[in-house]
């Protein structure tokens, strides 16, 4: 049996009478990178918020790694703690974890924001700062929930470079849930659609990178996904 | 650049040829444009400089300088109403005898000391009910309903439990003070964005390090309001308690001033109520501004 950062088999949630998820399996291997899309209510983020230890009751057995990290839509930074505090927020204040949240904050190029507020960086930068905070506790898993949906399409492009970079050297499994199929092409290794409570289509992405949302290949492979989630491209270009 | 806008220019603007003796930049302004409107003037933005202290003195100033006047012009009898200047004398007078210190010191006392009783309880009360749902359904009837009686009603029944000396005095105003802290810093707990706590739960924050690092923070700016309005009301059931059963206090000056009807230091001791009203809420001004510096941030330096 080969080693696995997420087991999940079964897994089933009802929201007072409506069913989200049904009979789901699902199983990601360490560092791989996969991106979860569906349509909107289609129970994405629930099933994020289950292996993130955030829905109290489901049903079937779900395996995950101790160290887990979660970057939400919203940064979701305390406003009352400074940059700094808030990266290391939860862990045991000791010296050394001073320097590893220094350290990543300066991965994502905010080291001389350590001492700010939340409430006086922008968007682009808050939603960096929750990445050095999910980086900081070197997660086996990182889960994703839209993280990039609140952010401008320039500030959005660079987030891209930068999380693919930041992967590639931590080598977390990531599950990355979105809407968007080329945001989706362009981060993941495997992409999953998830419609009516299941997991319709899990396909590897093995385009070489760079990845150039002009290739044939991509192309295709967005329009397969978007006719999975029930969309032509006419109606969307 | 400019080679742009002429080139452009003849699409825009068919008048163009006429303009030709212009600077270029003219020929983007549409061609039936009055030549009125042709400079705008401009000017740059001017935020008013006035010290906030000043802002914030002008309207105490401009009622005392309006009581002087209706005295002055004797809009009122002087057994109604007298100037600031009779209050001024009045305290000189006060002053001189020492029974304007003794006094105010006396009430000074009573409010701070019902006040540190009050806001420990009010807060404890809060934190209980606000942080287990157990506690809310076993103590807030409880409150609510003690919060209905009015404070003032049971002055007589606060001298009978607890004679004439310092501690019903002190129980009133902290009884009148626990409610408002309660109440808003209760509320304060339960609105803590939900976000937040779960953000902390993923991050590994267990309940007590939930409590003291995103709860009672995030309560912070209710607990604020709350202490607000307890100061007020410190100062409001304190003249009471002491016009009604004392022998020191402002209050108890008021009540002596009424029965040798010396209105001046009637005036006064109210001017001295205003005042302290004015110092406490400055006082709460300052803590926020030290304690909430995480929301002012936005403010820039």
């Amino acid at each position: 049996m080969t080693e696995l950062a997420v087991k999940a088999h079964g897994v089933g949630k009802q929201f007072t009478g409506r069913r989200i998820l049904q009979d789901l399996d699902l199983e990601i291997r360490p560092g791989e990178f996969v991106a979860l899309l569906g349509r909107s209510g289609a129970g994405k983020s629930t099933l994020l918020r289950i292996f993130g230890g955030l829905e109290p009751d489901y049903e079937g057995d779900v395996l995950v790694p101790r160290r887990r990290a979660v970057v939400f839509q919203e940064p979701r930074l305390i406003p009352w703690q400074r940059v700094l505090p808030n990266v290391s927020l939860g862990l045991k204040p000791t010296r050394d974890v001073t320097k590893q949240s220094i350290a990543a904050l300066a991965e994502v190029g905010l080291a001389d924001h350590a001492k700010a507020w939340p409430v006086t960086l922008s968007g682009g930068e808050a939603q960096r700062v929750a990445l050095a905070r999910a980086l900081v506790r070197e997660p086996q898993l990182m889960l994703l929930d839209e993280p990039f949906g609140a952010l401008d399409a320039l500030t959005r492009t660079r987030m891209h470079a930068l999380l693919h970079a930041l992967c590639e050297r931590h080598q977390p499994a990531v599950l990355l849930v979105t809407h968007d199929v080329d945001e989706a092409i362009i981060l993941a290794d495997r992409a999953l659609v998830l419609r009516d409570g299941q997991l319709t289509l899990d396909v590897p992405i093995e385009l070489d990178r760079p990845r150039e949302r002009g290739s044939r290949e991509f192309i295709e492979l967005r329009t397969r996904l978007l006719a999975e989630l029930g969309v032509t491209e006419e109606i969307t270009e | 650049m400019a080679a742009g806008i002429t080139a452009a220019a003849p699409g825009i603007a068919p008048g163009a040829a006429a303009l030709a003796g212009e600077p270029d930049i003219t020929l983007i302004r549409p061609a039936r444009t009055t030549s009125r409107a042709r400079r705008i003037p401009l000017t740059r933005i001017q935020l008013p400089r006035i010290p906030r202290l000043a802002l914030r003195a002008i309207g105490p100033i401009a009622v005392i300088a309006l009581w002087q006047w209706v005295c002055v012009a004797k809009v009122f009898s002087s057994d109604e109403v007298v100037p600031p200047t009779a209050v001024l004398s009045a305290a000189r007078q006060l002053w001189d005898q020492g029974a304007l210190q003794s006094n105010l010191l006396i009430s000074l006392q009573r409010v701070a000391e019902g006040l540190a009783l009050g806001v420990a309880v009010g807060v404890f009360l809060a934190v209980i009910c606000g942080l287990f749902r157990i506690g809310e359904d076993l103590l807030d009837p409880v409150i609510q309903a003690a919060r209905a009686v009015p404070i003032l009603g049971l002055v007589p029944l606060a001298i009978i439990w607890f004679g004439v000396g310092e501690e019903p005095k002190v129980i009133l105003i902290a009884l009148g003070c626990t409610f408002p802290v309660y109440l808003n810093t209760y509320a304060a707990i339960r609105n803590v964005d939900l976000k937040l706590v779960e953000a902390g739960q993923t991050f590994g924050l267990r309940k007590w390090g939930l409590v003291r690092k995103i709860i009672l923070p995030g309560a912070l700016p209710g607990f604020l309001v709350g202490l607000r309005f307890a100061l007020v009301g410190a100062w409001i059931i304190d003249v009471v308690a002491e016009e009604i059963n004392a022998q020191s206090g402002l209050g108890y000056l008021i009540n002596q001033a009424q029965t040798t009807n010396q209105l001046g230091i009637m005036f006064l001791c109210l001017a001295l109520y205003a005042i302290f009203g004015l110092l406490s809420d400055a006082i709460v001004r300052l803590l926020e501004r030290y304690l909430l510096t995480w929301r002012r941030a936005f403010k820039g330096a």
